[in-house]
């Protein structure tokens, strides 16, 4: 007879099987999927930067996707970090645990709950009329505009944990350094930062991690052109914003370059995230 | 002799310390960059409710989406654009409520397992695994929904595929956020059950998880608030439709994707606000709720 | 070897050479061999990590809720090993009182008196229910302070009423035997004054066993006491005796303060 116990831990395994499956189902079929492009192209496939669907003549390559996508993110984290490290310090350190820090905190909060459409649109607007008025570009589109949306788009992931560490780093240590006459710019400095150090670096990681597979406000701001983008004001594509905009159309071969892009992104947020969890995992030890 | 005093100690701190000087100039900063943060939120929120608020009325819960020949007609004729989006609200319940029956059992029994097994080898791995899902974008698991049903199973676009890419999406969260949940009751709470001979199975289902109920369900809110504002991921697999439908198997709207068509659509383009401003409304109220049953729950 | 000045006849529980291990290796106790008397307090003393909590959960077989956690030896309570017994059967017969009061907090504090009975799915009729929560909370003396609000939830009340709570939650199964562990550590003295009257009139009918770090408390409500030190029961013999004229040199250091 199996008692209760033995049901009941047989059930709780077997759900944690569905996570394992899906996972490797999802790897599975995106490399199934990817097979044709590749046995088509080879590995030039990542390094190309043709893209042709007209049959006959069709050609795929995935670079001008893959440099869009890490442009337009390396530069929302440029543009993230001033304002997300000084949010987490108002948060963590120079209001902490004040009411203010709390509205600031929830307000941060909140932009996350922001759907990425009404990112766009708001985009699309607002940002993009104001990026033509400064003068910067001609249309408002292009690779700066998408970026400067991803910095407030990935702010608040920035924010919750940086202000957390902050908020974590020894009382002690910092009374130790007011004791001798330090200002509060040297304890942030001399202090804070080097303790929280590892913590930062771990939670801007993962804000880059999300800023790479964003794909709506993008898609409305990039100005979807399928070239290796020629600077800041440029316009171009990234690894979501293809998939989103040419999968309506899309079925063979096309559909099987979508597919390998998809599985690439999927490749480069998962080892951008490893990475980041993996520093977490050490600091909680 | 006093006075003086005070005028020298007045004129010392006025002096240029540069390090004061240098902690005032950061302290600003660290005001300033908050300041600029926080204005987007309040810019977005403020622009939905001027351009959005007034389109919202009675008809725009109860009826469904025009045409754009019906939008065009009233634009010409200078009237109001006739309609609503109850296509899109009724798609994104039905979507969801699915996507919420399958995430949610499966994700509470595998945070449970995991509250169970804190130190297995394999518990780990799949905290791993949880870790790399979560992490996943969701056009990504559109593509995969798209792969696996609308190709696989359902000969088409269908809301079964969206539940499914929006399920899969909402999975890791309920799970961590179950195991975090189960992590904070205490242990003796379960050892009270289990010296009373309570069989195990009713330790964990009518003891641990109602004792830890408001941040399960802080957990479901906040996943389901996660996922109900997708666009990406509806596009490659409910695609949308321009009615009412409830059918498993058939093409299926969304407000996110009504909210796209819109956007695309120069006839319409002005019921974008509106739908995003009751999209909006709905997320953040899902969240604030959410994060007022936590902060609830670790008051007790 | 332990030094034991006792000669208990018909014992409710018999340890024979109980060991416990957390990892395999390691012994948390090693070879306790006791029998505890009938309608009497044992207190369990000796300094913290001395294995008097390991050894109390081995009675009810705790430990068997961790995997890791090896029990050798045999424990028997009326002459049959509790290894024999089935689970709800040994734990009827067993309660258990921990460190802080733990009433069920999605509970009334009814419920939390009936919870053994509902969470075994047991029915009775409601006024066999009422009979046994009314007894049970008469046995804390707590009834008269609670019978108004049996339907509002446990947690609302005090440390001390919750910690009778969790006695009555105890005694609703008419057990024989009483484990309490450290049950007034959470207490102020008031409360823990009232918990310890409490303890010397349930002594009548139940059989009680008590970890206490407290010595004053021992010497105040118990007949035997054992002092365990490194894993091992050093010495066990009457309170009074053991108090005023201890044995083992560990256990006279022990009582005078020298460590613990």
């Amino acid at each position: 007879m199996m008692t209760s116990e033995k049901i009941t831990k047989r059930l709780l395994f077997a759900a944690s099987l569905i996570i394992v499956f899906v996972t490797a189902g999802i790897i599975f079929s995106l490399v199934g999927g990817a097979i044709p492009v590749f046995s088509e192209f080879g590995i030039s496939f990542i390094f190309s930067s043709d893209w042709n669907p007209s049959e006959g003549k069709e050609e795929y390559g995935a670079l001008p996707f893959i440099a869009g996508t890490i442009i337009t993110s390396v530069l929302a984290l440029v543009i993230c970090l001033p304002l997300a490290f000084s949010t987490s310090l108002f948060i963590g350190e120079y209001f902490h645990d004040k009411k203010v820090a709390k509205i600031i905190g929830t307000l941060v909060d909140l932009l996350a709950g922001v759907p990425s459409i009404v990112y766009g649109l708001w985009g699309f607007y607002v940002l993009r009329p104001f990026i033509v008025d400064l003068g910067l570009s001609s249309q408002g589109f292009g690779i700066f505009t998408s970026g400067l949306i991803l910095a407030i788009m990935i702010i608040p992931y920035a924010t919750s944990i940086t202000a957390e560490i902050i908020a974590l780093t020894p009382n002690d240590l910092k009374e130790a350094a007011y004791s001798l006459g330090a200002t509060r710019f040297e304890v942030v400095l001399y202090v804070i930062i080097p303790s929280a150090r590892s913590g930062i670096v771990a939670s801007f990681i993962l804000a880059f991690g999300r800023a790479l597979g964003e794909t709506m406000a993008i898609t409305m701001l990039i100005g979807n052109t399928n070239k290796i983008p020629n600077g800041l004001f440029d316009t171009g594509n990234t690894m979501a914003s293809v998939i989103a905009n040419q999968f309506g159309e899309a079925d063979g071969l096309k559909l099987s370059a979508l597919i390998a892009i998809g599985l690439l992104l999927f490749v480069i947020t998962g080892i951008i995230n490893g990475a980041g969890k993996l520093i977490i995992k050490k600091l909680s030890k | 002799m006093m006075k003086l005093n005070l005028a020298l100690n007045h004129k010392v701190g006025v002096e240029k310390n540069p390090r004061k000087v240098k902690n005032n100039i950061f302290t600003t900063l660290v005001i300033f960059f908050s300041v600029v943060t926080i204005s987007p939120i309040i810019l977005i929120i403020s622009k939905l409710i001027i351009k959005g608020a007034k389109q919202i009325n009675l008809s725009f819960f109860t009826e469904t989406a025009p045409d754009t020949f019906v939008a065009m007609t009233a634009i010409s004729n200078g009237e109001v654009i006739p309609g609503g989006i109850l296509n899109g609200i009724t798609g994104t319940l039905f979507m969801v409520i699915m996507a919420a029956l399958i995430a949610i059992p499966i994700g509470i029994l595998i945070g449970l397992y995991l509250y169970e097994n804190p130190n297995k080898i394999y518990a780990n791995i799949v905290r791993d695994i949880a870790d790399i899902l979560q992490g996943v974008p969701s056009i990504v698991l559109g593509l995969i929904a798209y792969i696996w049903i609308v190709k696989g199973l359902t000969n088409g676009y269908s809301a079964l595929a969206g539940s499914i890419s929006l399920s899969i999406m909402m999975l890791p969260l309920i799970l961590r956020s179950t195991e975090e949940t189960l992590k904070m009751i205490p242990i003796s709470l379960k050892e009270a059950a289990i010296a009373l001979g309570v069989p195990y199975h009713k330790v964990i289902f009518k003891v641990m998880i109602p004792t830890g109920f408001s941040g399960l369900s802080s957990g479901v809110l906040l996943a389901i608030s996660r996922v109900i504002g997708e666009t990406a991921p509806l596009m490659l697999t409910a695609l949308g439709s321009s009615v009412v439908n409830y059918h498993l198997d058939k093409p299926t709207s969304a407000v996110p994707l009504l909210i796209w068509e819109f956007y695309n659509d120069p006839n319409m383009v002005n019921l974008i606000w509106s739908s995003s401003l009751f999209l909006l409304g709905f997320i953040l109220t899902l969240n604030l709720l959410s994060k007022h049953i936590a902060s609830k729950r670790k008051a007790n | 070897m332990s030094i034991i000045n006792l000669n208990i006849k018909n014992p409710v529980l018999s340890l024979k050479d109980l060991s416990v291990s957390y990892d395999g290796e390691k012994l948390a106790i090693k070879k306790i061999n006791a029998e505890i008397k009938k309608n009497s307090i044992t207190a369990i003393m000796g300094p913290s990590g001395c294995g008097k909590s390991t050894l109390l959960r081995a009675l009810n077989r705790m430990h068997d809720l961790y995997p890791d956690i090896v029990t050798t030896g045999s424990v028997f309570l009326n002459g049959i090993d509790v290894v024999e017994m089935s689970n709800i059967d040994l734990r009827r017969k067993v309660g258990m009182v921990f460190q802080r009061p733990n009433p069920f907090p999605t509970m009334s504090i009814y419920d939390n008196v009936i919870a053994g009975y509902k969470l075994n799915g047991m029915k009775q009729k409601k006024s066999e229910r009422d009979e046994i929560v009314e007894k049970s909370l008469r046995d804390v003396t707590l009834w008269n302070e609670v019978k108004d609000s049996l339907q509002k939830k446990g947690t609302f009340l005090s440390g001390g009423q919750q910690q009778r709570l969790c006695i009555a939650r105890a005694l609703a199964f008419q057990p024989s035997v009483i484990l309490l562990d450290e049950p007034t550590s959470a207490l102020d003295p008031i409360a823990t004054a009232k918990v310890e009257e409490l303890l010397l009139n349930l002594k009548k009918k139940y059989t009680i066993v008590l970890v206490t770090h407290n010595m004053a408390q021992a010497a105040r409500v118990s007949n035997q006491s054992m002092f365990m030190y490194l894993g091992e029961l050093v010495e066990y013999g009457k309170t009074k005796e053991m108090f005023t004229n201890p044995t083992d040199k560990k256990t006279e250091e022990y009582l005078t303060g020298k460590f613990g």
